[in-house]
């Protein structure tokens, strides 16, 4: 895949130089540019990232000894709920976007995003999401704290933070929806001439059909919130038994919703990975195709898994066998991307700059967190993890280590293209191996707590999990701490640093169209579509 | 630069350079979310909040499209915006029709799972037998508890059968206007346009009073157990839904009436139009499944 450069960068400055951004802070506001809302996202989450990884800390914190020491147990569950609904909704799903922003303009070839101004709205709508979802913390009553999948009737007994906390659930799945029509709209209507859909970099692809699964289920969660509400505020019955409805159908709507929503927030990881090993091995990636059809197995699986979920609410035999078998379905084509990664390395001419090495973590880590998934997908086994540590240690394998790690490959990856300066390796290196040895001391502990018993979401436990408890507490402010590197590291590459070449890495070349704009890429890029051949 | 951004130049995809809009309405849907928060908290000023929102939002949607409008008349738009028009509002459609789907699985859960395992079916026989002994599993229902009363139903074929007439009419209706002005023929045109939006308040009309009937007659509410909260928040969305769907014929007939449309070119039209699809076919489920099985 190569693009030729006939038309090159000297149009692309013409007759546009007045369309420069806009000066002060009017051009955050109204920007229709994707790379400045790429950039918007990615602040943003970056922010969010540590919002919600101080409350991480506050559980930690707490968890630290056995007994009751800094927060009470209202204020320990709102932690925990608010830490997932931020992390999730605030810190990766944003950031995805904001790489998505970037870089699917610049792998395809287009000027833009498709529909500009809404792109913006997108953003700022979940700011203003945000805005409510904090303000709910200072309601009487405290914050939401039943949990990030709100269960009822739990979470019906939640104070005045309660509509905030549903409206801000509302406006950030509408800033998702109308931020995965764009993406589709892009990729489908925007290509550049060549530029076939089995040629598109791995990381539009599977940016494409995260697109599709946000569509298909954002508005799910939207209606199962909306059912909250009114049963909460307007006397409908839709999860209580009395009147004929159940809380397990709250359950079921939600994890329609969420079982894709883990694959939203996981897909663009495969991407953004499936696009630094072949570089930093100086080949092809290998089975292309194969990874292609995988990304979209796992993108079609991911609907009908979903009760895996609640194998102990009490779902008929043929209900659990069916969830079962379906969810171990996905080791498949899980499979066949690991295997393909690996086979990508094998003979390759490897080097192990920070985008590598956070990518090959993410290759082991989130490969543990897939087996302890699907561990958990058997579901007489699942009586046993379910609600414990051990889920707890599972999802965040697949999330910290897996999203996260390739979240920051990436911007490690890109982020030369992005300011045309390169950062400083040495120090990024440092991040990583802090990143990784604490990663592991937080979170694989929580596989012991889980299997000896100890129960998830609860501030106070009993003894015998106290030394696995503290070793886990210590490698969560360890690795909270060493993420404090990350921002000092890409304020200074913004502010300068060695000059980075077009195609920045010596793998890089040949390996999509973002490299064949300067660096830093132009504020307005391929004006005149180029041709792939 | 006027040069570079006709729809002429072929190839140049038209890029808004800055816009305000989005951010008004960010901001106004912030505060209209807040309203409607505080308002629901009892709130004393959250009134002034809410509707302060909510105006700012149509302040947001007017000058929004009346952009849009402004640059496509003046011709900036090329193939392949209208394309990205074409799919953005696809999506949508689907987007909404998942929200739809929500609603659809709750009904069809309660009655087909989880009010037959309330009367024991199944492995419920032990839940039946010391919870709730003498409920008998029927629907419609308003559970063990009979919450909000007894209460009657409103039988298909009355009300809901005219209604299903007339929202099938109306989309025969729009169908004409379509052809109409592909044809050129704008008298037709008009004329069929606003009798599809006029079919649509009759139908909210009929809907109201429907509604009026339930709550005043029958003693069929939002509280009345899960037929009533299936029963009202279907209705009830779609209602608002045909609403919407109708404002918007309105404004594409205000902009026929302005000349706006080619025989060539009217998507806005077309985007209306399979909004409008799109509330009928909505509808027709809600008829079969809501009011008729």
């Amino acid at each position: 895949m190569s693009a030729s450069q006939t038309h090159g960068h000297a149009a692309a400055h013409d007759h546009h130089d007045e369309h420069g951004p806009a000066k002060g802070i009017l051009r955050w506001l109204t920007t229709t540019n994707h790379k400045d809302i790429g950039t918007l996202y990615l602040v943003f989450s970056l922010i969010m990232f540590f919002v919600g990884g101080t409350m991480a800390l506050v559980i930690r914190a707490e968890l630290f000894m056995p007994g009751m020491q800094l927060v009470d147990p209202q204020f320990f569950n709102t932690m925990t709920t608010v830490h997932a609904l931020i992390m999730v909704f605030g810190a990766v799903m944003p950031a995805t976007v904001g790489l998505a922003n970037w870089m699917i303009p610049l792998q395809i070839g287009a000027p833009d995003m498709a529909l500009p101004r809404m792109n913006n709205f997108s953003f700022w709508l979940l700011v203003a999401a945000f805005s409510l979802l904090i303000l709910s913390l200072f309601m009487p009553g405290g914050g939401p704290a039943a949990g990030w999948t709100l269960y009822p009737p739990l979470v019906l007994q939640t104070g005045d933070a309660f509509p905030l906390a549903i409206f801000a659930i509302h406006l950030a799945g509408a800033s998702s929806i109308m931020g995965a029509i764009n993406i589709i709209v892009t990729i489908m209507n925007l290509r550049a001439p060549g530029m076939t859909l089995l040629k598109m970099p791995m990381f539009t692809w599977t940016w494409l059909i995260t697109a599709y699964l946000l569509i298909a289920v954002m508005p799910v969660f939207a209606g199962a919130v909306t059912m909250l509400l009114t049963d909460h505020f307007f006397h409908t019955t839709f999860f209580a038994a009395a009147g004929g409805g159940d809380p397990v159908l709250y359950q079921h709507i939600f994890w329609f919703f969420g079982h894709p929503e883990v694959y939203i927030m996981i897909l663009p990881a495969f991407g953004i990975v499936s696009e630094i090993i072949p570089t930093f091995s100086r080949k092809k990636l290998f089975g292309y195709d194969a990874m292609v059809y995988a990304t979209a197995s796992i993108g079609f699986l991911s609907f009908i898994v979903w009760a895996h979920h609640m194998f102990t609410v009490g779902m008929p035999l043929a209900g659990q066998m069916f969830f079962m078998l379906s969810t171990m379905l996905i080791a498949v084509p899980t499979g066949v991307k690991v295997f393909n990664w690996t086979a990508t390395m094998w003979k390759g001419s490897l080097t192990f700059e920070p985008p590598m090495l956070f990518a090959l973590a993410f290759l082991f880590l989130f490969t543990i967190g897939g087996f302890s998934g699907l561990m958990m997908a058997i579901a007489p086994v699942d009586f046993q993890y379910h609600d414990t540590y051990f889920i707890v240690a599972h999802f965040h394998y697949v999330l910290v280590p897996g999203a996260v790690f390739a979240i920051m490959a990436a911007v490690y990856y890109w982020l030369p293209k992005w300011t045309g300066h390169l950062y400083d390796i040495k120090l990024a290196n440092w991040h990583f191996w802090l990143s990784a040895i604490f990663v592991n001391l937080l979170f694989f502990p929580q596989h012991f707590l889980g299997l000896a018993g100890m129960p998830r979401r609860i501030p106070d436990y009993s003894t015998q999990f106290a030394d696995w408890n503290m070793v886990s507490s210590i490698g969560a402010f360890g690795f909270g701490l060493s993420q404090l590197l990350f921002p000092y590291i890409v304020v200074k590459c913004v502010r300068g640093g060695a000059r980075a070449s077009d195609h920045v890495w010596e793998g890089a070349y040949n390996h999509g169209l973002e490299w064949t704009v300067p660096s830093p890429a132009p504020y307005h890029t391929f004006e005149v579509a180029p041709v792939v051949k | 630069m006027a040069h570079a951004q006709t729809a002429h130049d072929a190839g140049k995809y038209y890029i808004p350079h800055g816009s305000k809009w989005p951010i008004v309405g960010a901001v106004s849907l912030f505060v209209m979310m807040l309203g409607a928060a505080a308002l629901l908290n009892g709130v004393n000023i959250a009134p002034f909040i809410f509707w302060a929102g909510f105006a700012s939002v149509l302040f947001m949607f007017y000058g929004w499209f009346g952009t849009v409008i402004g640059e496509s008349q003046a011709g900036m738009y090329n193939a392949g915006v209208d394309r990205s028009f074409r799919m953005g509002m696809m999506w949508f459609i689907f987007s909404e029709v998942m929200f739809f789907a929500a609603f659809f699985g709750a009904l069809y859960y309660a009655r087909n799972l989880s009010v037959p395992w309330l009367g024991g079916e199944g492995a419920r026989y032990l839940s039946n037998l010391f919870l709730w002994q003498d409920f008998e599993p029927t629907w419609p229902t308003n559970g063990p508890a009979a919450v909000g009363g007894a209460f009657e139903t409103i039988p298909a074929f009355g009300l809901p059968a005219v209604n299903t007439a007339i929202l099938l009419t109306s989309g025969v209706t729009i169908t004409i206007a379509h052809h109409a002005l592909q044809a050129g023929n704008r008298g037709v045109l008009k004329i069929f346009l606003a009798l599809t939006f006029l079919l649509g308040f009759f139908f909210v009309y009929l809907q109201a009073t429907e509604y009026a009937h339930a709550y005043h007659e029958l003693n069929l509410t939002l509280g009345s157990g899960i037929y009533g909260s299936t029963f009202f928040m279907l209705t009830g969305f779609h209602g608002l839904h045909v609403t919407l769907g109708a404002i918007m014929l309105v404004v594409v007939w205000l902009r026929v009436m302005k000349g706006h449309f080619t025989p060539k070119q009217h998507f806005a039209f077309e985007a209306v139009a399979w909004y409008w699809h799109f509330v009928d076919v909505v509808w027709l489920g809600l008829f079969i499944f809501v009011y008729w099985l």
